[in-house]
C-alpha cells in the first residue's frame, strides 16, 4: 500500500491519446447469420437437455450435443462442445485445464448441469452456455433466477462504455453482495468474455487443437496480437489488458456464478457499436424462463 | 412429589434388593437416575421433580447405599455387579421399552459399565452422563499421555491427579472408614456448603449417611487400580452426552477429551457449577439438557429391533430423530452436537458471511447482525438454503446501547448464544500525522469499542447463563505487525488482541471460552470500503482499487477463515493465525522483534 499518487492507476484518459475505436465491423445480414447460428446452438442445448437422465455421463452428454450440432449442418468449432454435471459445473477442485474437459461423472437426480458449445458456419460463430437441473435443487432456482441482474448489469455498464476490468469489477462486486463465488476466473485468462469474430477460411475445419478448433486458433492469435498492438484484448478479463471501453464488434459473455456445489451460467452474444450497446438476441431460454415468473 | 409416587423393591442378580421410587407421567419415555457416592436417590430431588412433568422417573439406592441392600464383601462391589443392578431395574421398571439413563458421580462410573457392554443399546436409548468417567476409559487417557508426555498432556495428568487426591486416600487401611465415623459424617453439610458452596439437605440422619460412606468405600477399593492398570477397551453405540462442570473439585473437563474414540455419538454440554452444584443448584438445568437429549433419541429402540427388517414401527409414529434423519437424506449426518445459537457481526460480507454459513452447514441457529440490513437478510436467505434457521437484525456495533438492547431482544426470541462472532471491522490505512480525529474515533469505535460492546453485551448472558459458550474476537495479523502506514487499524486490532486475553483468563471459571483469530490478507469487501487518510477522493478511489486488486491477486478466500473459527471453536484455539504471512509475521516477531520494527518502516500496507 502506498500514498504515492498513482495516476498510473487511475481511470482518467492515459498519456497515450485515445485510439480512435474501430468501426463496428458487421452488417445487418451478418448479425441476422450470427442470430440465427446463436438459436441453432440454443436449440442443439436444449434438445440434449431433455433427453438429459440421471446415468448419463458428460462424455456421451457432450458426445450428443456435438451429434446433434453437426446434424443441424456445424462444419466446425470454435471449441469442442463441453459438459459439466454435479460440483462441477462450479469448477470444483480444477488444477488442470484438462479437468474442463467432459469426464465420465455420472448425472444424478438432484443434480445441475452446464452445456457450453460453440459452433462455426460459414465462418460465423456462436458461443452459448446452457444451464440445467434434474429434479429438484433449491440452490440452482435461486442463482438462476439472480443470473439476470448480472445480464442487465453489464448491459448496463458497457452501454456507458465502462472500461472492461471495471465492469468485470462490477459483477465482481454483485457477486459479493449475492454471496456467490466467481467461477468465470478459473476459465484460462480469468476471462468472462471474449471477442467473437468471423473465423478465416485457412486450415483444415473440424479439426481440434486442445480443445480449441484449428481456425479458432489462428484467429485468435491474430486477433491477440493485432489488438495487442492498439492496446486491447479480445479477451475480457479484470487484469490491464481490459483496461479499455468496449471494442465495437460481438463479444461472447459468460458470468458462470457458483454458491457450494452449484456452478451457473449463461453465455450470449453482446453486441457492441461505436456508441451503443445490446443483446444480440433476448428469445434465449433463460431469458425466457425470468420472463415466465 | 406427586400422587403417582410408587415404591417398590426390584431384585438384584444375587437377590440383592434394590429400592426403586417411580414417579411422574406413566406415559411418558423412562428415565433412570443413578446416583452417586455418598449419596442416595435423594440427590435428585429438583432433576426428578422437573423431568416428572413429561416423563416417567425412576431412581434407586444403588447398592450399599439408603434403602437398597447391603453386601459385605469388597468385591460385591464391583462394576459388573453395579451395572447388573442397573439392567435388572431397567427390565423391571421398563421391560419392552429402552429406558434413557441419567447418571452422577458413581453412578456415571456405573452406569459407563451398562452403556459400553455389548448390545447396550438395545436397553439403554440415551446416557447422560455427569462428573464420572469409564474407568477403563480414563486407563486409556493416562496411557496415552504418558506415552505422549507433551506438556500439554503432562499438564492434564498433573491436574487430575491433584483432583484425585482422596482416591489415595480411600485406599488406606482404616483411614477414611474412621473420618466417616468420627465427625465427618455430622459436619458433610458443612463440608458441602464450604468446599463445594452448595446448601446441602440433610436427606438421612448422619449415622446412616456414616454407614453408607463406610460400605462405598468399597467402590474404590474394588475398581480404581484393576480398571486403571489394566484398562479394557470399552466402545458403544448408544448415544452418550457429557455435563462437563467447569468447576468439579474431583473430575476435571480434560478427561473427556477424545471420549468421541469410545462414544461416537456424542454430546458435549459444559454446566459452571461443582461437582454436587449441578444436581442441588442447577436441577432445572440438567432436566433441561436432558430432557433435550432424550427427546433427539426417543425411539430408537424399536428402530434398533426392526432395522434389520427393514421395518419401521408405525404405531408410535415417526420419532423427531427419523424426522431428522428425513431431514438430513442428503447425507449429512445426525447433529453431532446440541443444536447452537451463534451470534455474528458484520454477517453480511466477507468472513462474517463465509462464517455464517459454515456455522449453517453444521447445523447451528444463527442470529446475524449487520449495519446494513439487506445484507444481512442476504445471508439469512443463503443459510435458508443450507438448512439453516437464521435471523437477521441491523445494529451499529460500536452503539452501546443498541447492542445492549439488541442482545436483550435476541435473548428474549431467541435465546442466549453460545457462540458470538465479533466480526465487524473498517479498513484504515494512513500514517500518524495524517490520521485525523474522527479517522480515529471511527476506527476506535468500529474495531475495539464493537467488539467490546459485543463481548459484554453477549458475554453477560453467557455468564448469567451458566452454561459456558464462546466468544470469538476477529483481531488481524496487524495486531502484532507494526506498519507505519496502519497505525489506527493496528491499534485497534491490537486491542482486540489483548482484550481477547484478558477475557480469556477472567471467563474461564465459568466454562466461556474466548478466541482471538488473526487472519491476514483475506479476500473480502474490507478493502472496497477501506478509507485512507491524507488522500482526495479519486486518490482514495484509486488506491482502494489497488489494494483490492492486491487482495484479490492474494486470493485467501474468507471460507478458510471461516474453517479456521470453527476449528477454534471445537478445539478451544486461544490465538490463531490463519493465512502463511499472518503465521510467518507471529514467529519472525518473536525470533527478532527487532526485524519487525524495522519492517515497519517500510511504507507497505
Amino acid at each position: 500500500m502506498t500514498t504515492a499518487p498513482t495516476t498510473a492507476e487511475s481511470t482518467a484518459p492515459k498519456s497515450t491519446p485515445p485510439k480512435s475505436p474501430p468501426a463496428f465491423p458487421y452488417t445487418p445480414e451478418d448479425l441476422d447469420r450470427f442470430r440465427e447460428l446463436q438459436q441453432l446452438a440454443y436449440r442443439c442445448a436444449e434438445s440434449v437437455a431433455e433427453w438429459l437422465a440421471p446415468g448419463v455421463t458428460e462424455r456421451e452428454a457432450a458426445n450428443r450435443l456435438r451429434q446433434e450440432l453437426v446434424r443441424a449442418g456445424v462444419q466446425d468449432f470454435f471449441h469442442i462442445p463441453f459438459a459439466w454435471f454435479g460440483d462441477r459445473t462450479a469448477f470444483r477442485h480444477f488444477r488442470t485445464p484438462l479437468q474442463f474437459f467432459a469426464g465420465g461423472r455420472k448425472l444424478e437426480e438432484g443434480m445441475c448441469f452446464v452445456l457450453d458449445c460453440a459452433p462455426v458456419v460459414d465462418g460465423y460463430t456462436a458461443d452459448i452456455g446452457y444451464a440445467g437441473k434434474v429434479g429438484d435443487n433449491p440452490i440452482w432456482d435461486m442463482i438462476a433466477q439472480d443470473l439476470r441482474e448480472y445480464r442487465e448489469l453489464i448491459l448496463r455498464e458497457v452501454k456507458a462504455r465502462r472500461p472492461l476490468n471495471e465492469v468485470y469489477g462490477a459483477v465482481d462486486a454483485l457477486i459479493a453482495k449475492h454471496g456467490y463465488d466467481n467461477r468465470h476466473r478459473v476459465y484460462p485468462g480469468r476471462v468472462i468474455g471474449h471477442q467473437v469474430t468471423k473465423t478465416v477460411q485457412r486450415g483444415p475445419a473440424g479439426v481440434n487443437l486442445f480443445g480449441f478448433g484449428v481456425r479458432t486458433l489462428q484467429t485468435l492469435g491474430r486477433e491477440l496480437v493485432s489488438e495487442r498492438i492498439q492496446g486491447r484484448s479480445p479477451l475480457w478479463a479484470d487484469g490491464r489488458s481490459s483496461q479499455h471501453p468496449p471494442t465495437p464488434g460481438l463479444w461472447a459473455v459468460e458470468p458462470h456464478l457458483g454458491f457450494r456445489d452449484v456452478g451457473l451460467k449463461f453465455e450470449e452474444l453482446l453486441v457492441v457499436t461505436e456508441d451503443d450497446a445490446y443483446w444480440l438476441d433476448d428469445d434465449l431460454p433463460h431469458v425466457r424462463r425470468w420472463e415466465q415468473k | 412429589m406427586t400422587s403417582r409416587q410408587q415404591h417398590l423393591t426390584v431384585a438384584g442378580p444375587s437377590g440383592l434388593p434394590l429400592s426403586v421410587h417411580i414417579e411422574g407421567d406413566p406415559d411418558g419415555p423412562t428415565v433412570v437416575l443413578v446416583h452417586g457416592y455418598p449419596d442416595t436417590h435423594r440427590v435428585w430431588d429438583d432433576v426428578a421433580a422437573e423431568l416428572a412433568a413429561d416423563h416417567r422417573v425412576v431412581l434407586y439406592d444403588v447398592r450399599g447405599a439408603g434403602d437398597s441392600g447391603r453386601p459385605a464383601r469388597v468385591r460385591d462391589y464391583r462394576l459388573e455387579h453395579l451395572a447388573d443392578d442397573l439392567t435388572a431395574v431397567a427390565d423391571a421398571v421398563s421391560p419392552d421399552r429402552p429406558v434413557h439413563v441419567v447418571a452422577h458421580d458413581w453412578g456415571s462410573i456405573q452406569s459407563w459399565e451398562a452403556v459400553t457392554r455389548p448390545g447396550a443399546e438395545q436397553r439403554i436409548a440415551s446416557y447422560t452422563s455427569i462428573s464420572g468417567p469409564c474407568l477403563d476409559h480414563v486407563g486409556h487417557w493416562a496411557r496415552h499421555r504418558f506415552a505422549r508426555p507433551t506438556p500439554r498432556h503432562l499438564a492434564q495428568l498433573a491436574g487430575q491427579a491433584a483432583h484425585s487426591w482422596y482416591i489415595v486416600a480411600f485406599h488406606l487401611p482404616g483411614l477414611a472408614p474412621l473420618a466417616w465415623q468420627h465427625g465427618l459424617a455430622t459436619r458433610w453439610d458443612t463440608v458441602l456448603r464450604v468446599v463445594e458452596g452448595v446448601s446441602a439437605r440433610s436427606d438421612r440422619p448422619a449415622q446412616q449417611l456414616a454407614g453408607d460412606a463406610v460400605r462405598g468405600i468399597a467402590l474404590y477399593r474394588a475398581n480404581m487400580l484393576p480398571r486403571l492398570l489394566n484398562p479394557g477397551r470399552r466402545p458403544t453405540r448408544v448415544p452418550v452426552q457429557t455435563i462437563t462442570l467447569t468447576r468439579d473439585n474431583y473430575v476435571s473437563p480434560a478427561l473427556t477429551e477424545g471420549l468421541e474414540r469410545w462414544a461416537p455419538e456424542l454430546w458435549r454440554r459444559t454446566l459452571a457449577t461443582g461437582h454436587w452444584g449441578a444436581l442441588l443448584e442447577k436441577g432445572t438445568t440438567v432436566a433441561r439438557m436432558v430432557r433435550e437429549f432424550a427427546r433427539l433419541h426417543d425411539g430408537d429402540a424399536s428402530d434398533a429391533s426392526t432395522a434389520d427388517g427393514g421395518v419401521r414401527g408405525g404405531s408410535g409414529g415417526r420419532s423427531p430423530r427419523d424426522r431428522l434423519a428425513a431431514h438430513h437424506e442428503g447425507g449429512t449426518p445426525l447433529p453431532r452436537s446440541p443444536r447452537r445459537l451463534v451470534v455474528l457481526t458484520g454477517a453480511g460480507s466477507g468472513i462474517g458471511r463465509a462464517t455464517a454459513l459454515a456455522f449453517a452447514d453444521r447445523g447451528a441457529e444463527l442470529v446475524l447482525l449487520d449495519r446494513d440490513l439487506e445484507s444481512a437478510e442476504r445471508t439469512v436467505e443463503l443459510a435458508g438454503l443450507l438448512g439453516a434457521a437464521a435471523h437477521a437484525y441491523q445494529v451499529d456495533v460500536s452503539d452501546g446501547p443498541a447492542m445492549d438492547a439488541l442482545a436483550a431482544e435476541v435473548a428474549a426470541e431467541h435465546g442466549v448464544p453460545d457462540v458470538l462472532v465479533n466480526n465487524a471491522g473498517v479498513g484504515h490505512s494512513g500514517g500518524f500525522l495524517e490520521t485525523t480525529e474522527a479517522e480515529w474515533r471511527r476506527v476506535l469505535d468500529v474495531n475495539l469499542w464493537g467488539v467490546i460492546h459485543g463481548c459484554r453485551a453477549f458475554g453477560s448472558l453467557m455468564a448469567a447463563r451458566g452454561e459456558g459458550g464462546h466468544i470469538v474476537n476477529l483481531a488481524s495479523a496487524a495486531a502484532y505487525l507494526p506498519s507505519r502506514m496502519l497505525t489506527a487499524y493496528a491499534t485497534s486490532k491490537a486491542g482486540v488482541s489483548m482484550l481477547s486475553d484478558c477475557l480469556r483468563a477472567e471467563l474461564a471459571g465459568q466454562g466461556i471460552k474466548v478466541s482471538a483469530i488473526y487472519p491476514g490478507i483475506v479476500n473480502t469487501n474490507i478493502t472496497r470500503s477501506t478509507t485512507f487518510s491524507g488522500l482526495d477522493d479519486s486518490e482514495q478511489s484509486a488506491q482502494r482499487r489497488r489494494v483490492s486488486g492486491l487482495y484479490a491477486r492474494r486470493n485467501f478466500p474468507p471460507e478458510k477463515v471461516a474453517a479456521a473459527i470453527l476449528k477454534a471453536v471445537a478445539d478451544d484455539r486461544p490465538f490463531v493465525p490463519v493465512t502463511v504471512e499472518a503465521k510467518a509475521g507471529r514467529l519472525l516477531g518473536r525470533l527478532s522483534p527487532g526485524l519487525i520494527r524495522a519492517a515497519a518502516r517500510l511504507r507497505m500496507g
